[in-house]
């Protein structure tokens, strides 16, 4: 009865909202620019091809940088920096909050207390600083940013899973489980974790953008990726020497902009639709 | 209530020895040999230099003699000498605490008066065009990197508009005022020289805003929600029914039960703060802890990078724990947990 309330055949499905679909959108072009860059870049991003602090022009759209590199193509180019870190990023991290969070919330004790205070402590850093301090510790590059990223990040899963585990190691059909004799670690895979996936989605999706955000910083404070690599925030950096050849960090500006909007309107969403609470 | 607040007390230390220890292990598995940044890349090849500068610093001794010692000197307020200054790390934080200070506290009232009016707007105009365009400027301001934002800004407003000045904290002729607190603009009205006060003011708007900015989102998110479910409520109809007007309905019955939830943000909003105060110093050259540290993460200045760390995170877990006991103060319901920033 309930359900003859509503149109049987609705055109357009509840989560297929307008902020869904820019972010989608947004996320899905950057993404296809990051496939298909090499095939229609109007130009090679590290080559010199034109005059230095060219303004926008009809050949070069964005203008060209301190040294006569395309921005354009540079901004282009960026992408194939940004998105797969982040990827990575928020794959380890929870790859690793993952198995810490939901072994020490099933197993318990020791491991329990260990994780939990290392979570605690890890968490008491303000994010960027941590960051900072580690990648200072193991040299600039892309690469050490994205291990200080991941170890900002793994706690944020790790407390997640835990209770999420600990919340429905409470459930019934889990003591149902137990008592008919099936084994912890089968209790664990297949009658707990398919629950206590969605808050991680939630949280995984909310983060891409600001992981975009954080690798970039690092790089505009000259901590990530280095010269003549085409990453944003690097650009940015080069940019702010030239304050007055305003295009220079315009293209990448705008990039990380549009693209840290596109997964904040997804995961914002995403929240929405997961975790009707917050709504 | 009371045992809640004597438990999250308890643990700051254990938490704070945490912060310190973690801190001083990052900056020692380090890949560069912090002897480069003290005495030098020409220097490096002279061995009886290499050594003065090792035994001179304390580089010769064990690890965990090192971690001692620097525990032991934390406990006196000592955090270590700058390799970068040569000067006490503790005295370079100390002179440069207020200007970050003043800069995170403006752009707090700045991001929280915004937050709040957004949040009431896009609440009071629920799913119409207010509504949405409220929520796509919240949105923007925590997309935006602070340090592309600062700079569109003062190219706009400093060198085209010319209405407000550019980088730094003062006119480059003025002098700062006598100090008392150490933010200008509170100084400088304490010594009742307006003058100052307006240079110092109008070089705090722009970095404020700029950093206030990213805070609106979560503000103005959870106002909002939380104004939606008090609006629904039947006290607010009855405060309709007896023709309080709106304003009065939306301010006096509305807003201030809605604003308990928002305390939460306070410790989530400082995380922000502390992440956009670090890059906003860089590009409005405000010289605070945020540019200090960014210079002694660029020089591998280790000691000034394990002060500020440690400072960092002994600000940030106070934050927190003043956020989690206010609210358990505001609302009963909360006795273990609370929420925290990430």
């Amino acid at each position: 009865m309930i359900a003859l309330s509503r149109p049987v055949l609705a055109r357009r499905p509840d989560w297929a909202t307008l902020p869904v679909l820019i972010g989608a959108a947004i996320v899905g072009a950057w993404i296809i620019v990051a496939l298909t860059i090499h095939w229609w870049s109007p130009y090679d991003p590290v080559q010199l091809v034109g005059r230095r602090l060219m303004p926008p022009s009809a050949e070069h759209w964005l203008g060209t940088d301190a040294l006569g590199r395309d921005v354009l193509s540079r901004t282009l180019y960026g992408v194939r920096h940004s998105l797969p870190i982040a990827a990575l990023v928020v794959a380890v991290a929870v790859l690793i909050g993952f198995l810490l969070g939901a072994g020490a919330g099933f197993v318990g004790g020791i491991l329990d207390a260990v994780v939990m205070r290392l979570v605690d402590v890890t968490l008491s850093f303000p994010p960027i600083l941590l960051a900072m301090a580690v990648t200072a510790s193991l040299g600039p590059g892309l690469r050490n940013a994205a291990i200080a990223m991941v170890i900002v990040w793994w706690p944020v899963y790790a407390r997640l899973m835990r209770a999420q585990v600990l919340a429905m190691r409470g459930r019934e059909h889990v003591d149902a489980a137990v008592t008919s004799g099936a084994r912890p670690a089968r209790v664990l895979f297949t009658h707990i974790l398919p629950l206590c996936w969605s808050p991680i989605i939630v949280n995984a999706s909310m983060d891409f953008g600001q992981i975009v955000l954080l690798v970039a910083s690092l790089s505009f404070i000259g901590l990530g990726a280095v010269p003549p690599t085409p990453e944003w925030g690097q650009m940015i950096s080069e940019g702010a020497l030239h304050f007055y050849h305003w295009w220079i960090a315009a293209g990448p500006g705008i990039a990380i902009l549009t693209i840290v909007l596109g997964f904040n309107f997804l995961g914002d969403a995403l929240r929405d639709i997961l975790d009707p609470r917050s709504r | 209530m009371a045992r809640y607040i004597v438990r999250r007390l308890v643990a700051m230390p254990l938490l704070l020895l945490g912060v310190v220890t973690i801190a001083f292990l990052l900056s020692h598995f380090t890949q560069a040999d912090p002897l480069t940044s003290i005495v030098g890349e020409r220097q490096m090849n002279n061995q009886a230099v290499v050594e003065a500068a090792r035994k001179r610093w304390g580089l010769d001794r064990s690890l965990p003699e090192q971690y001692l010692v620097y525990v032991g000197n934390l406990l006196t307020g000592d955090l270590g000498i700058s390799f970068r200054t040569k000067q006490p790390v503790a005295y370079d934080l100390k002179l440069r605490l207020p200007a970050t200070l003043e800069l995170v506290v403006a752009a707090m009232l700045i991001g929280t008066a915004a937050g709040v009016a957004l949040g009431v707007v896009a609440a009071r105009f629920h799913d119409r065009p207010s509504d949405h365009a409220a929520r796509l400027f919240a949105l923007v301001g925590a997309s935006t990197p602070v340090f592309w934002s600062g700079l569109i800004l003062l190219y706009v407003f400093s060198v085209q508009l010319g209405w407000l000045p550019g980088p730094g904290r003062i006119d480059a002729r003025g002098a700062a005022p006598p100090f008392v607190t150490g933010m200008y603009t509170l100084d400088s009205l304490i010594a009742g020289d307006f003058a100052t006060f307006r240079s110092a003011l109008s070089h705090l708007v722009l970095p404020a805003c700029v950093l206030g900015w990213t805070m609106i989102g979560i503000v103005s998110r959870m106002v909002r929600a939380s104004m939606l479910d008090v609006l629904g409520q039947e006290y607010v109809l009855t405060a309709r029914a007896k023709g309080a007007s709106e304003l009065r309905v939306l301010l006096n019955h509305a807003l201030r039960n809605a604003l308990i939830p928002a305390l939460t943000i306070i410790g989530f909003s400082f995380a922000y703060l502390i992440t956009g105060a670090i890059l906003t110093e860089t590009i409005f050259a405000w010289p605070g802890v945020g540019s200090y540290a960014v210079a002694a993460a660029r020089e591998l200045d280790h000691p000034a990078i394990i002060g500020v760390t440690i400072v960092g995170g002994a600000a940030f877990l106070l934050a927190n724990l003043l956020t989690d006991i206010a609210y358990a103060l505001v609302d009963p319901r909360v006795r273990v947990g609370g929420a925290r920033g990430s």
